[in-house]
């Protein structure tokens, strides 16, 4: 455990508009402070910028060569596991399988087996080291049930993140309704199904003054809904994936199981109010959604294949795209990659500022390579931005002020 | 893979190409040419089908090709192997051309990424049947002298349709005007995005109608999830003489197969061989794939100009 200087480089400080060119004392774990370099042993961040490790608010695998690559520092896990996180058992297990290097925080599962019939001992997996609850990618499609669990959440002080997908609505679908998928003959749900459940979801919240997480929002019209309950007051929050940012849904076109996704691909508009949205304030959060899978789960007739992106690696990268695209500055990305993450788990991370852990990644942003699907650091190569050209690598993560090779 | 893809006049191409094979057919005892001699032709059916099946084994038989037949029922699928897997063990018997049927939309193309052979589409999930609405086409160009210029009224359940998708995209090609008539409930989002005149009244959709084209209603669809009853979708959507006479009065019916008689189509209005050219569709249907075998395998016969 040692005191360092982070030196030459440009760093994402909180309230800033830029990154700004400082330098940064780290005392054993923790940051010291910001300015003037006051340690002899340094790392030379010349020509980088400077960042807080990125906290990924929704994986659904811990795949650490894939966390080091894209520079995420702590990963919330889903609890859609084998077996599912519903007990404080496999909750306090799950939390210690990033040490030493990452921080996992598992997600509590909202009902016993994600079966959405018994609220779960979620009190017994707070205590058990879990920060939020989640109902995975399911629905609890009882309102009574879901009121009751957002009453116990807002007792226990747990935000709920939710997937938002009406089922009795998407049953079967594995595409969105429109001229794609009537094309290729795939069976769809209209997209109104993320709405219907935003709305129902949104009242519930407003009843029982839980905090709710919609975790991937990918429809201008719920959307909508978020931006006016925000607007009310309303402790709510939502995110996004890169994938819903960058495709639509005619990326389908060749039944490329790379491309389910659920919720699924979505229109071109609604895609377009996602990234303003993502620029207005109104998404807050953008994680990978990692979820690696082989062939035998994506080699498959496109209505068999099991949804999902290994997006860890990719999520930098990708959502670097935005800031050289002009939707969003560099400063505000990290707000959506780790600050705001980091204040929805309640953890003491997320932002360069004194006193806060020192998990911090060094980038260099223009840094260009490929996006090779047989070339992932990740479990599994499931990525649609195969071949892709991206700019920005990680050139150094620290995690409590100790570096990680 | 299927018709959408296909240019007007490769889909002309195809249907003249058939004619040979209708007069072949209708020629008495031998009927037989061997051009395909010596090749295997494995008809792949992961979905259970009589007619289609049948068909295509009559058709490679008569072009003198070894046809197999794979039942999804008696294959290794039953015993977890994947799509890809079974595929591979196909190429590797090294065929010549494989026919698939599968219950799942774009299972055909994945298939045919795997193998060295050429594949044909014979129904794919909701996407496509392409020798259907090749067939269908034929029947047509045959009874009216053309596809152009005419009216083709299309009912029924076109949501989960690869009859219906295929024939859209058949019929607009070749320049004909489309109207579809669907319950509710099973109209494809974004059908107006494909150039056919949506109608919610059959009898509205008839009057100006040169052809008829009834789909079959799966028995599935009519628990009330979709339909309330077959009685209640007959009163709506079934196709009886008082209807048919609300079109052309030369129009001409036409169904895929098989039939749900008294579901959407009454019973006179089928055997009546004047209008309906049922019948004829399933004749078609053999010459159309004799074509489509025949055009596919050209390239590996080394047929000058396929080269």
């Amino acid at each position: 455990m040692t005191r360092l200087s982070i030196i030459g480089g440009k760093a994402i400080l909180p309230d800033q508009a830029e990154a700004q060119r400082t330098n940064i004392n780290i005392d054993r774990d923790e940051i010291a402070g910001v300015g003037t370099a006051e340690n002899s042993e340094t790392i030379d961040a010349s020509g980088l910028i400077i960042a807080p490790g990125i906290i990924d608010l929704s994986v659904f695998a811990t795949d650490k060569p894939a966390f080091r690559f894209g520079g995420i520092t702590r990963a919330a896990l889903m609890p859609d596991q084998s077996p599912v996180h519903d007990d404080p058992a496999t909750i306090q297990f799950a939390g210690l399988k990033g040490k030493p290097d990452f921080w996992v925080h598992p997600l509590a599962a909202a009902t016993q087996g994600l079966e959405n019939k018994q609220i779960a001992e979620i009190a017994l997996m707070k205590d058990a080291g879990a920060k939020a609850v989640s109902t995975g990618r399911s629905w609890i499609s009882d309102s009574g049930l879901m009121l009751r669990l957002m009453q116990y959440c807002t007792d226990l002080d747990l935000p709920l993140i939710v997937h938002s997908e009406d089922h009795d609505l998407t049953a079967n679908a594995v595409a969105t309704s429109g001229e794609t998928a009537t094309r290729l003959g795939l069976s769809n749900a209209p997209a109104m199904a993320e709405a219907l459940a935003v709305a129902r979801d949104l009242i519930l919240a407003e009843e029982s003054g839980a905090h709710i997480h919609f975790r991937q929002i990918t429809t201008a019209k719920a959307l909508e809904l978020i931006r006016g309950a925000k607007s009310n007051g309303l402790a709510v929050t939502c995110g996004v994936t890169p994938a819903h940012l960058l495709l639509s849904d005619d990326a389908l076109a060749d039944y490329r199981t790379f491309n389910r996704f659920s919720p699924p691909l979505r229109a071109q508009q609604d895609r377009e109010a996602c990234l303003a949205a993502v620029a207005d304030g109104t998404i807050d959060v953008i994680s990978s959604g990692h979820n690696p899978q082989g062939p035998e789960g994506k080699r498959l007739p496109f209505s068999e294949a099991r949804s999902g992106m290994a997006g860890a690696e990719t999520l930098l990268a990708l959502s670097l795209s935005l800031v050289r695209d002009e939707t969003i500055s560099i400063c505000r990305l990290f707000e959506l990659l780790a600050r705001n993450p980091a204040r929805i788990l309640g953890i003491d991370a997320g932002d360069i500022a004194e006193g806060k852990q020192a998990d911090l990644i060094l980038i260099d942003p223009d840094a260009p390579w490929q996006i090779d699907s047989n070339k992932m650091a990740a479990l599994a190569g499931n990525t649609p931005f195969d071949k892709l050209p991206v700019q920005g690598l990680v050139t150094k993560m620290m995690k409590g002020g100790k570096v990680i090779d | 893979m299927g018709i959408s893809g296909l240019q007007p006049w490769e889909i002309l191409y195809i249907l003249q190409e058939a004619e040979q094979w209708v007069e072949l057919n209708r020629s008495g005892a031998a009927k037989h040419d061997d051009r395909l001699a010596g090749l295997t032709i494995i008809n792949a059916f992961f979905e259970n089908s009589t007619r289609t099946l049948l068909s295509f084994e009559i058709a490679g038989k008569r072009l003198g090709a070894d046809v197999v037949n794979m039942h999804a029922a008696q294959s290794s699928v039953k015993k977890g192997e994947t799509l890809i897997d079974t595929a591979v063990t196909l190429n590797a018997m090294r065929a010549d051309a494989i026919v698939i049927r599968h219950g799942s939309s774009g299972a055909v193309q994945l298939i045919s990424e795997k193998v060295d052979c050429p594949c044909l589409n014979a129904g794919d999930g909701s996407h496509e049947h392409p020798t259907q609405a090749l067939l269908d086409a034929l029947t047509i160009k045959r009874r009216k002298g053309r596809v152009e210029g005419l009216t083709v009224t299309i009912c029924g359940d076109v949501l989960h349709s690869r009859v219906a998708r295929s024939n859209i995209f058949c019929l607009k090609q070749l320049g004909a005007e489309v109207r579809v008539v669907a319950p509710p409930s099973l109209r494809p989002a974004a059908l107006d995005r494909f150039g056919v005149e949506i109608f919610s009244s059959f009898d509205d959709a008839l009057p100006g109608s040169d052809v008829v084209m009834m789909l079959r209603l799966q028995n599935e669809r009519m628990n009330g999830d979709f339909i309330p009853s077959a009685r209640e979708y007959y009163h709506l959507y079934g196709l009886d003489e008082r209807r048919l006479a609300l079109a052309k009065p030369d129009a001409l019916v036409m169904h895929p197969g098989p039939m749900n008689r008294g579901v959407e189509i009454a019973s006179s209005v089928a055997d009546n061989t004047e209008r309906s050219a049922i019948t004829e569709q399933v004749e078609m249907g053999v010459a159309v794939r004799m074509a489509a075998l025949d055009i596919l395998t050209r390239t590996a016969r080394s047929v000058e100009g396929w080269t």
